[in-house]
């Protein structure tokens, strides 16, 4: 009687507490590390270094996350996984988030159970020739031999986009990465395509980049998005706030390296931001200096974008799409107030 | 009997052909792993001109493939640990080394390897074992597979024959089960089903789970080749053993083990090569096995046009573990079947 009596207020207990605060940051702040799923073969997004040190956008990402929750970036634990785990352990709790460049669809979100929170990349199918093929433009190809990887998707998407500009476009199907590339490389075919971030990356491992050409056209939308289980609604708030944040921090000019002397400006957007005025992080159950802790650790997002995929990165990848929205791309943090 | 002296010119024409086939096919081999090959702990960019192998890779990435991200500060303590339970494996191998103290040693080099992995006493640093990897993850899953599956699977070959039918039937439904699925499934299933089913406070770890998934796993696959060797003993012995008053512990451990075990060695010492291959499966659990590190290392995109040079780095590593294995077998086999008269 006693021990019923103790479970039904410890349930009504857990039902109270759970309204207010999340399970995830419960068990995250109890096992001291955000365990993040990322793919860990992938140049830009997520790799390991010579030094056995983890990096890419995905991997910031995490740490963002981390030192949003912990006030310590290195409390993130990044497990390496492969496309066919990725949706089994975000579904078992075996990591509380998922950053691991996926497309952030419907059928994934009802039928895996899960929330995406914000694209950290758009992403999208597209096309490469050499450049003395003087071609600027897809539609430019008629009759071309396209390289490319099976995938229903990959594949479907070429027919559609000859279909609908009227041109013949000829599918060259090789399975194995590098061997995609050799035929390219080779002539065996005259346009290898592939997701535009991928195509940067085997551009930027030839000896002579310049010699190759990505054209403007986008086949697909590829909204790259960090995923979370859907039981959970609080911790899905704390990841897509984090992911607003970062953004917002680069609209209002916050940077890794002025992050300090930010803390001083009078701007109420920034000093709520950064926990200065405000209760933003305490309503998400964090520290109020939650945004602080994420940008001193990891940058603003255009920080994070240009370190691993921007122009200083190998991969030299333009902002395009991934460029704020007041210069024309599609980064817009909703309000943070 | 032919003479050995007298070779007749077909046989030496074959030979020489044979040979001949045999260096015209490894000769391109040759030439781009050595001759061509650019050594030496160069950049990306020493190896633009050349058609042979780009070796600087390996010492350039060779610490994150054999070691992971263990801390580089610490790399002592990941090879000291793997060389201790290496150790105990080559010299658990020598028939001579066979006495007490061996089991001693078996006890204490494991601990020795988990504390010089893992720390947090003593004064060495904590390594949690998310930051384990490369090749002494291959060889802790190897060993430790082998070690504790063995005397597993011997339990559940005597329990297969056992005359009562309660142990006979938990041991072939077990066997049978196992049997039944793929390794890969059994990882699956304990990392990602499993967390599902303990109550919430429980938290084993991923690398435990892959590790009891492996022993649980060979067990039942030795089960079988024990078995099949105590098949090979004579109805007769048994009886004999009853007869003369021999408790049944005593008839398997001294009689019918020494001489079933003895008589399956070589498909045993095949079922350990299998175990050490099989290891790289647990990538697929987000462990970071030597495949999985040496891919790691691949994502490099500085790196990644060298990925021949990579995955024959750690083909030759498997490749000398495996053949050593092979060695053993032979060698055992020679002690204990060709010194009975046996062929």
């Amino acid at each position: 009687m006693v021990t019923a009596l103790a479970f039904g207020i410890a349930c009504a207990g857990a039902t109270t507490a759970s309204a207010e605060t999340s399970q995830t940051l419960e068990a995250v702040k109890k096992a001291g590390a955000v365990k993040c799923g990322a793919n860990g073969q992938l140049a830009g997004f997520s790799t390991v270094d010579s030094a056995g040190k983890w990096t890419g956008l995905d991997v910031d990402f995490c740490r963002a996350v981390a030192a949003a929750v912990f006030g310590d970036a290195s409390k993130a634990e990044l497990v390496p996984m492969t496309s066919q785990q990725r949706f089994p352990a975000i579904q078992s709790g075996e990591i509380q988030l998922l950053t691991h460049t996926v497309t952030a669809t419907l059928t994934r979100e009802a039928s895996v159970g899960m929330l995406f929170a914000k694209p950290l990349f758009y992403d999208g199918q597209a096309f490469m020739v050499k450049k003395s093929l003087n071609v600027t433009s897809a539609k430019e190809l008629d009759g071309a031999s396209v390289c490319v990887k099976p995938g229903t998707v990959t594949e479907q998407n070429i027919a559609d986009f000859a279909r609908a500009n009227g041109i013949k476009l000829e599918p060259v199907v090789i399975e194995q990465q590098q061997q995609v590339v050799e035929a390219f490389l080779n002539d065996r075919c005259v346009v290898f395509t592939d997701d535009s971030t991928a195509l940067a990356s085997v551009r930027s491992e030839q000896g002579t980049p310049d010699d190759f050409v990505i054209l403007p056209e986008v086949l697909s939308k590829e909204p790259l998005s960090p995923g979370v289980r859907a039981d959970d609604p609080r911790w899905f708030m704390i990841v897509d706030w984090v992911r607003e944040g970062l953004v917002a921090a680069e609209e209002l000019g916050v940077t890794q390296a002025n992050v300090d002397e930010m803390k001083k400006s009078q701007d109420p957007a920034v000093q709520r931001l950064l926990g200065i005025s405000g209760d933003l992080g305490s309503l998400l159950g964090l520290g109020n200096d939650w945004m602080y802790n994420a940008i001193k650790s990891v940058g603003n997002y255009g920080d994070i974008y240009e370190r691993n995929v921007g122009k200083t990165s190998p991969l030299k990848q333009e902002r395009g799409l991934n460029e704020q929205w007041k210069k024309g791309g599609l980064m817009y943090a909703n309000p943070l107030i | 009997m032919r003479s050995k002296t007298k070779v007749s010119a077909g046989n030496r024409l074959i030979t020489v052909l044979v040979f001949g086939v045999v260096a015209l096919a490894l000769y391109p081999l040759f030439r781009w792993a050595v001759i061509d090959a650019v050594w030496g702990n160069l950049g990306p960019e020493a190896c633009k001109e050349t058609f042979g192998a780009c070796w600087p890779v390996i010492s350039e990435k060779g610490s994150l493939i054999i070691f992971g991200r263990y801390p580089a500060a610490e790399l002592w303590r990941p090879a000291l640990a793997s060389a201790l339970l290496l150790g105990t494996a080559i010299v658990t191998a020598m028939p001579r080394f066979w006495n007490k103290a061996l089991l001693l040693a078996w006890i204490a080099a494991p601990l020795l390897f988990l504390t010089l992995m893992g720390g947090g006493i003593l004064g060495l640093s904590s390594v949690p074992s998310s930051q384990w990897g490369g090749l002494p993850i291959t060889i802790m899953l190897s060993v430790f597979g082998i070690g504790c599956a063995f005397p597993l699977g011997i339990l559940l070959a005597c329990g297969r024959l056992s005359s009562k039918p309660v142990i006979r039937w938990v041991a072939t439904s077990y066997i049978e089960a196992v049997r039944g699925v793929p390794l890969i499934t059994v990882l699956f299933m304990a990392t990602f089903i499993l967390p599902l089913l303990l109550p919430s406070g429980w938290n084993i770890s991923a690398m435990v789970r892959a590790q009891v998934a492996i022993i649980l796993f060979t067990a039942a696959y030795l089960a079988e080749v024990v078995r099949a060797g105590m098949q090979t003993v004579p109805k007769g012995q048994f009886e004999a053993c009853e007869a003369l008053g021999i408790s049944r512990f005593e008839t398997y451990v001294k009689v019918v083990l020494p001489q079933a075990l003895s008589m399956v060695i070589a498909p045993t010492i095949n079922t350990f090569v299998t175990v050490l291959k099989d290891t790289s499966l647990v990538a697929i659990v987000s462990i970071s096995e030597l495949l999985m590190t040496a891919r790691q290392a691949l994502a490099d995109p500085v790196w990644r046009t060298h990925f021949i040079e990579v995955y024959v780095f750690i083909a030759v590593i498997y490749f000398v573990f495996c053949f050593a294995m092979g060695k053993w077998s032979k060698s055992l086999e020679r002690a204990y079947i060709f010194s009975k008269g046996r062929e």
